[in-house]
């Protein structure tokens, strides 16, 4: 059972922060590393890695600083998100290369082993030039596994990756993670981190925005306010109508872009924002038609990953 | 030294392009020698030969394709991090991909020189292996100073070329003052006794005494090797943020 810690780390390149006193801490089981493109997953996991030099604060595995200290990579397996290997050689060939480098007793057994868990046994004596993505992905985590490592570290592993092929990864991260390792992975998808994290570290902007359950970081997104594009045959009575009841919090008449203006009174679209998503969600119609306004639309506005990000943040 | 680090160095170092360079240098000197000796050639075209091209051109740019070679591609498309990730010492890394950087310069570089001033002169004699050990010792400093320019720098093939071709073929041969600081004559300096009267006689001599070019050449290679080593730990691996 291994522990990475991150206490207050920060770093920057020159004028750029990338990560933003984040102090986190990721056990044994799968932990998720959620956040859009540029939030700084890759720098915290080459931080993780041993690759990076903290600008301030520590990264340490189980008490022991990682940078600048070779020896934790005997318990440290890292998947880096670049495909580039060693093309010149078959996967059997670079595996066991991996296992050698690591100075294991028997490194041929250990390849075998890697290799059959990842399940590129049969494919294994082809060049990794000839590879699919997949395979690629599959054979960079068996070098990651051959010193049967207690922490894995995995940058955006399902970049590219078809759905059965995910589908793979998934099982055998999952299984990682129940055998007691820690497994960290980074992704910007959701999705990905829903069906496989038991726990979710989200950064945003290189700041630490939430952490917890995926029921948890889920929760913290649909209680923020939602937005809401509505298009209707009179848009300032529903206005006067929908700011009456408590579910809102703010109603504003507007002009979308390229909209069709079709509306009765001139206005083409209410923009409203919702403190109680389902509270509005039901009163919408009732109010809609107790007052006889026909509703030609109703868009949430900003259900993009970024928007909710963004409100993690600024929580 | 890391057989396995080596075997995966040596696999990419002799594959591809860089592989047909290597080879086809040495070949051109083979050739120029084996034409200049059916023409009749004399000990002052064997110097020049030997010396304004062999030392003076191939072992620099072989250098560099080696040097910069053994590690300068790994950097550059990430690969390297399967070495970084082992509990290996980055001067074990370092000194690894210089020493099968070196080996490289021996055989496409060193050896080459010595054939070639055996079919220039006809014999196993001073010249031949004078030129060769310079060659063989200014091939492995150089291989120090271009590992160390791959590590430090992406664009070291360049600036290693600008060096290799206007400082060591031109500045070191031609201007005086400049010439104690060229690789090539610190290394003819350490082969001035095998050279001995018949490189004197020829005109062949160093622009620095023979102890202080073995002097030099030991500092830059340590030196190099050693600052590689230092930055290779903190290398920084992604340029994405």
């Amino acid at each position: 059972m291994s522990v990475l810690e991150l206490a207050q780390v920060s770093r920057w390149f020159g004028n750029v922060v990338a990560v933003n006193d984040v102090t986190m801490t990721i056990g044994p089981g799968v932990t998720g590393l959620l956040g859009p493109n540029g939030a700084g997953k890759s720098t915290l996991i080459n931080l993780m890695g041993g690759f990076l030099a903290p600008s301030a604060g520590t990264v340490t595995l189980d008490g022991e600083p990682v940078w600048r200290n070779e020896q934790v990579y005997r318990r440290i397996g890292l998947v880096p998100e670049r495909e580039a290997m060693y093309d010149g050689v078959s996967g059997w060939d670079f595996v066991l290369a991996n296992a050698r480098l690591h100075q294991l007793p028997d490194p041929e057994a250990a390849a075998r082993r890697a290799l059959d868990v990842v399940e590129m046994t049969a494919a294994a004596d082809r060049g990794v030039a000839t590879y699919s993505k997949g395979m690629k992905q599959r054979v960079k985590m068996a070098t990651a596994l051959v010193h049967d490592p207690p922490v894995l570290l995995l940058d955006e592993p399902f970049n590219g990756m078809d759905p059965r092929q995910r589908l793979q990864l998934v099982e055998l991260l999952r299984t990682m993670g129940e055998a007691g390792r820690t497994v960290l992975f980074s992704s910007h998808i959701l999705e990905e981190v829903e069906v496989l994290a038991s726990s979710i570290q989200v950064v945003v902007a290189g700041r630490h925005a939430a952490s917890g359950s995926f029921h948890a970081i889920r929760q913290l997104m649909t209680e923020r306010p939602h937005q809401y594009t509505v298009r209707s045959g009179d848009d300032r009575a529903l206005a006067a109508a929908v700011m009456a009841q408590g579910s809102v919090s703010s109603v504003e008449l507007a002009v979308p872009e390229g909209a069709a203006t079709g509306a009765r009174d001139g206005t083409t679209a209410l923009r409203v924002q919702a403190t109680d998503r389902s509270g509005f969600v039901r009163a919408l119609p009732r109010l809609a038609s107790d007052h006889g306004i026909r509703l030609y639309e109703v868009t949430p506005a900003d259900e993009s990953l970024e928007s909710v990000f963004a409100y993690l943040v600024e929580r | 030294m890391n057989a396995t680090v080596a075997r995966l160095t040596a696999r990419s170092l002799l594959a591809g392009r860089r592989a047909v360079l290597l080879t086809a240098l040495p070949v051109v000197l083979l050739v120029l020698a084996v034409v200049a000796r059916a023409l009749g050639a004399d000990d002052d075209l064997a110097v020049t030969l030997l010396g304004g091209f062999a030392l003076a051109t191939l072992v620099p740019l072989l250098g560099l394709i080696a040097g910069t070679g053994s590690i300068g591609p790994e950097i550059d498309d990430g690969s390297i991090v399967y070495l970084l990730s082992k509990p290996l010492s980055r001067d074990t890394i370092v000194v690894t991909k210089l020493l099968v950087a070196v080996a490289v310069v021996t055989v496409f570089g060193a050896l080459p020189t010595l054939v070639a001033g055996v079919v220039l002169t006809g014999e196993l004699g001073a010249l031949a292996l004078g030129y060769a050990l310079a060659a063989a010792v200014a091939g492995a400093a150089y291989c120090a100073l271009f590992v160390l320019l791959a590590v430090l720098t992406r664009n070291a093939v360049v600036i290693g070329l600008v060096y290799a071709l206007v400082w060591e073929t031109v500045v070191g041969q031609f201007v005086p003052g400049a010439q104690a600081l060229s690789v090539q004559q610190w290394s003819l300096a350490l082969a001035g006794p095998v050279l001995g009267d018949t490189g004197r006689e020829l005109g062949v001599t160093a622009a620095v005494g023979g102890s202080v070019g073995v002097a030099l050449l030991l500092a830059v290679a340590l030196a190099a090797t050693f600052v590689a080593g230092r930055r290779l730990r903190t290398i920084r691996l992604t340029s994405d943020l």
